[in-house]
């Protein structure tokens, strides 16, 4: 509450209006221009779009902690009046409803939510379907992405399938979808709304979320109430939730289909400017590891030791092992893995390097997950620029 | 604690969560202009209805095939009240400026 007000304060002084003069970041692909934005509860973020808000984290952040602050999550809509005002979500107004092919139809408040439902914590990252789509060659049309769509948060909420209990789902339901407050202008614009298998819904991981890291979410990560679909990419995670139906068909909306496909193969991925002849929904997230001690381009000095810190995660099985290199690739050892938070966080990982000599020297790192995934060594490509997850490589200068 | 400690400290409680659920968050304004030239008052009117400039600014250099592609699914996909005899000028538009070929003369 004292960051609301203290954030509404600053709102009131008139400190979000300053513009202009914004500090670029310039990602490293063509045309990666992105100023710098501050947002109501946010700290300074990389801004690819407008209207509607679509920011990234800076990478530097995922070097401060395992937990990315709320004040640096990513932020992404979809439709032209997102984000949804405040007015709609306080507690006066703001209702969940629970319907559809259910016994008996329900709506909750925040507070009844809270009040009828144990809750339930999970530490989980959040990734965007197209995180680094910046990076693809061919480049692909879409939201040009550096790294920084992501963030791994501690999120707490009550359980999905303990809602969904209560309201009964009826014999022969199939799905279940849920719409958020990502509305677009037009009816003729298909609202945001996603959709799961029913087993899914009731295996008990996914939390209709109200808190991030010990505080009420962000305005613009969701308030009051988000979905938290673990292991699963951050378009499943549908903000501002207002309305769960229980389907007892497939849905066959906009969100799961056309968008948000991937190619129907083990890679996910075709031969690069081709088109898949059959695609599937996007679900779990893909092997992931990143060195976050150094940008690249770094300086070192020659001859004495240092840490290269990093993270790595996957979709829900969890890190076994991360290797990195310090001459390209030619040679790999295994680093020292740090806390683990549970299988659907990232997993903060160190390794000593002492750069033998002056000059420059490659680093690479790369995961593997305790059911044996890993990642590639050259990138895969698919049309959407979805999934990518090679193995990332950082230069650093010593002298 | 003195009662009227208590009423005023539950007193101001009250305010400050009053105060929060009213948060009045304003967006910072957008700062991205469409690059000039033949075209550009249509693709304001038609594209950027929906979605700031830097939807399109932003994009890496595409093939006309690509930007042809994009516009027709705004109007087909996302409804976008594009008439469809608008649409080379829109395409020529984004073409020329934010892609990768000239366009045609």
């Amino acid at each position: 509450m004292l960051r609301a007000s203290a954030v509404s304060a600053g709102v009131l002084a008139g400190q979000w209006s300053t513009h202009g003069a914004d500090e670029i970041v310039t990602l490293p692909f063509e045309n990666g221009g992105r100023p710098l934005v501050k947002y109501p509860q946010k700290r300074p973020l990389l801004r690819l779009t407008a209207r509607p808000p679509q920011l990234e984290t800076p990478f530097s952040v995922f070097d401060e902690g395992v937990l990315t602050p709320n004040d640096a999550f990513f932020v992404r809509y979809h439709l032209t009046l997102s984000p949804p005002s405040m007015d709609v979500l306080g507690p006066e107004k703001f209702r969940v409803q629970v319907k559809g092919a259910v016994n008996k139809p329900l709506t909750f408040s925040l507070a009844e939510l809270k009040s009828n439902f144990e809750p339930s914590e999970v530490v989980a990252v959040n990734q965007c379907s197209g995180n680094s789509r910046g990076f693809f060659q061919p480049r692909v049309p879409g939201g040009q992405l550096g790294h920084g769509a992501m963030g791994n948060a501690k999120w707490r909420g009550v359980r999905l399938k303990d809602v969904l209990a209560k309201a009964g789902v009826a014999a022969g339901a199939k799905q279940v979808a849920f719409n958020g407050m990502d509305a677009p202008l037009t009816p003729q614009t298909p609202d945001f709304t996603k959709a799961i298998e029913l087993d899914h819904a009731l295996d008990g991981e996914i939390l209709l979320a109200y808190e991030m890291n010990g505080e009420a979410l962000p305005w613009l990560n969701g308030f009051p109430l988000r979905l938290v679909v673990p292991g699963y990419y951050g378009t499943y995670w549908v903000k501002h939730v207002h309305e769960i139906t229980v389907l007892d068909e497939v849905f066959t909306g906009f969100w799961n289909n056309p968008a948000y496909r991937i190619p129907d193969n083990s890679c996910a991925c075709v031969e690069p400017g081709t088109t898949p002849k059959k695609t599937v929904p996007i679900t779990r997230l893909n092997v992931r590891s990143f060195i976050t001690s150094f940008a690249d381009g770094a300086q070192v000095k020659t001859g004495v030791a240092t840490a290269v810190r990093g993270i790595a995660f996957d979709g829900g099985y969890g890190i076994r092992e991360v290797v990195v290199s310090d001459d390209g690739g030619k040679t790999w050892r295994e680093a020292e893995l740090d806390k683990d938070l549970g299988k659907y966080s990232f997993r903060q990982w160190t390794i000593p390097f002492r750069p033998a000599r002056a000059g420059n020297h490659e680093l690479k790192v790369k995961a593997t997950n305790r059911t044996g995934q890993s990642q590639p060594f050259e990138p895969l490509w698919n049309p959407a620029g979805y999934m990518r997850n090679v193995v990332e490589t950082v230069r650093v200068t010593a002298a | 604690m003195k009662p009227n400690l208590v009423a005023l400290l539950a007193l101001s409680a009250a305010a400050a969560a009053v105060f929060a659920a009213d948060a009045v968050f304003t967006l910072p304004r957008e700062t991205t202009a469409l690059k000039p030239g033949p075209g550009v008052e249509l693709v304001t009117a038609q594209c950027l209805m929906c979605h700031s400039a830097d939807y399109i600014s932003t994009q890496p250099r595409l093939t006309r095939t690509q930007w042809q592609a994009g516009v027709t699914k705004m109007q087909q996909k996302y409804g976008a009240p594009i008439a469809t005899n608008s649409m080379d000028r829109l395409v020529d538009y984004l073409v020329k400026n934010y892609g990768s070929e000239p366009a045609k003369k």
